[in-house]
């Protein structure tokens, strides 16, 4: 009989242990481009599952850094495809939980909403002074708009007049500020989420144009919640996630 | 010499002007003003030195935020550069000459000031009584006596301006031969995973700036540790 009580409450303390925590947090490195949509998907991961994502934004090449540094993430969202494969390929992530979540969409955007026309044309002309680009090698957007530029075979021509950001969101803030007359952008940076017509003028650049900017989650190998950290990657496929997503400005 | 190693070069290159040109028009504009600091017992004299102070605190991307908005089409400065037909100045090396004199300008005033102050108003007033005019006071007997400081401030604003980034990135647009500086040219490196080519540009920038610092602690003759104090400053009678 003595040795009931403590008996009896060291299985409750062994079983408190073994419990399933059902509400953990994760940690989520989301690419600059997709901060808006993130924040209201995972205000409704929340809500569904009851854990919580707390998200960091940044530069996808500036997280790897930090991965591969044991930075504690437990999801990538990167703006390509190339870092978590990279990350897969080198032990750092799992590979079984790797997914395209979006595709981004590029627009050649002004603030000035009379400059750009509906196909383009405006690239030939010399009606502008800057043309705001990001990084190619850096950001995937920049890639795309490379890839547009040499397709209508104006690489050359316009290279005198371009600014290089160091990414879409600088990009976006030159011509934003005046600074370039136009640039490329993503869709989903000047594209408002309720359909109204945003400020600006824009063309839609034809996917023909370039090769799809393909945006994949990953889970991180050292994720202290391995599980909710994948319930969340899956969320991303979800139909109230798509919403989301495709009001954003991106496909999926 | 692959293309990599020739683009780091225009970068080294670019960064030495632009560092050159900066200390020497920091140095011309930051004098009188030095000069006025030491000496003044204005009211004005705690704002105006707050406002030198300024680039100490303020986060650099926010300085180069403020100056894209300021020289953009819709600001102030901005439009009064069109107006005097200069065009724009964001993505132009002028724009990041200026940009890069209010970075380092509290490099360069402060070590002067201190300078200024530590000569003190008695051999001024000596010269004065030797009918030295306020001109031959200044040349002949203040500059040679703040020799060390004037030294200092050349060298901090260089050193700094070599190592500036933020406003660099807001404002640069990243353009090879007009605003790629070294600090950018790495920063690149290290986002595009070519690591190689980061660290040497690294090494190099983390070797001048010790050689820098190193030179000016040995040139202090009792080893304070502050940059910024008088280097001359000695026990005052």
């Amino acid at each position: 009989m003595t040795f009931a009580l403590p008996r009896s409450l060291l299985a409750l303390a062994l079983s408190v242990l073994a419990l399933p925590s059902r509400a953990d947090e994760i940690q989520v490195a989301v690419a600059a481009n997709f901060s808006a949509a993130a924040q209201q998907i995972a205000a409704d991961f929340e809500k569904d599952t009851g854990h919580t994502a707390k998200l960091s934004f940044g530069a996808t090449g500036k997280f790897y850094a930090q991965i591969e540094n044991g930075a504690p993430f437990d999801v990538l969202l990167a703006a390509d495809q190339a870092t978590p494969g990279r990350l897969v390929a080198e032990g750092k992530a799992v590979a079984a939980t790797l997914r395209t979540y979006a595709i981004g969409r590029l627009v050649l955007w002004s603030a000035d909403p009379a400059l750009v026309d509906a196909r383009g044309e405006v690239l030939k002309s010399g009606r502008w002074k800057h043309l705001s680009v990001a990084d190619a090698r850096l950001a995937p957007y920049g890639r795309a708009a490379a890839e547009t530029l040499a397709a209508l075979k104006l690489t050359d021509a316009v290279q005198p007049r371009v600014v290089t950001a160091e990414n879409i969101g600088q990009a976006l803030q030159f011509v934003q500020s005046g600074n370039a007359e136009i640039g490329f952008v993503a869709l989903g940076q000047v594209q408002p989420p309720d359909g109204s017509k945003g400020s600006g003028s824009m063309w839609l650049v034809p996917d023909s144009l370039y090769s799809p900017i393909r945006q994949d989650a990953v889970v991180i190998a050292t994720a202290r919640s391995p599980k909710a950290a994948a319930a969340f990657v899956d969320y991303l496929g979800s139909a109230k996630a798509r919403v989301v997503i495709q009001a954003r400005g991106y496909r999926w | 010499m692959d293309a990599d190693w020739a683009a780091d070069l225009q970068a080294v290159t670019l960064t030495l002007e632009l560092a050159a040109l900066v200390t020497v028009l920091l140095l011309a504009g930051g004098m009188p003003l030095a000069w006025w600091l030491a000496r003044t017992t204005s009211r004005w004299k705690a704002p105006l030195s707050a406002v030198v102070a300024l680039p100490l605190v303020l986060p650099p991307t926010v300085l180069g935020f403020y100056l894209l908005m300021l020289m953009g089409p819709h600001g102030i400065v901005g439009q009064a550069t069109q107006a005097l037909g200069l065009g724009l100045l964001p993505f132009t090396f002028t724009g990041l000459v200026i940009a890069s004199m209010l970075y380092s300008m509290p490099f360069v005033v402060q070590p002067l000031q201190a300078a200024f102050e530590a000569v003190g108003a008695r051999p001024m007033e000596a010269a004065a009584t030797l009918r030295a005019g306020p001109w031959e006071r200044f040349v002949h007997v203040a500059l040679p006596l703040a020799r060390r400081g004037i030294v200092t401030a050349a060298v901090l604003g260089f050193a700094h301006t070599v190592g500036e980034f933020g406003v660099v990135l807001m404002i640069g647009g990243n353009i090879p031969g007009a605003t790629r500086v070294i600090s950018t040219q790495l920063y690149n490196h290290v986002e595009a995973f070519e690591y190689a080519a980061a660290h040497r540009l690294a090494a190099l920038l983390l070797l001048f700036s010790f050689a820098v610092l190193l030179w000016v602690y040995w040139r202090r003759p009792h080893g304070s540790a502050s940059i910024v104090a008088a280097p001359d400053a000695r026990p005052r009678a």
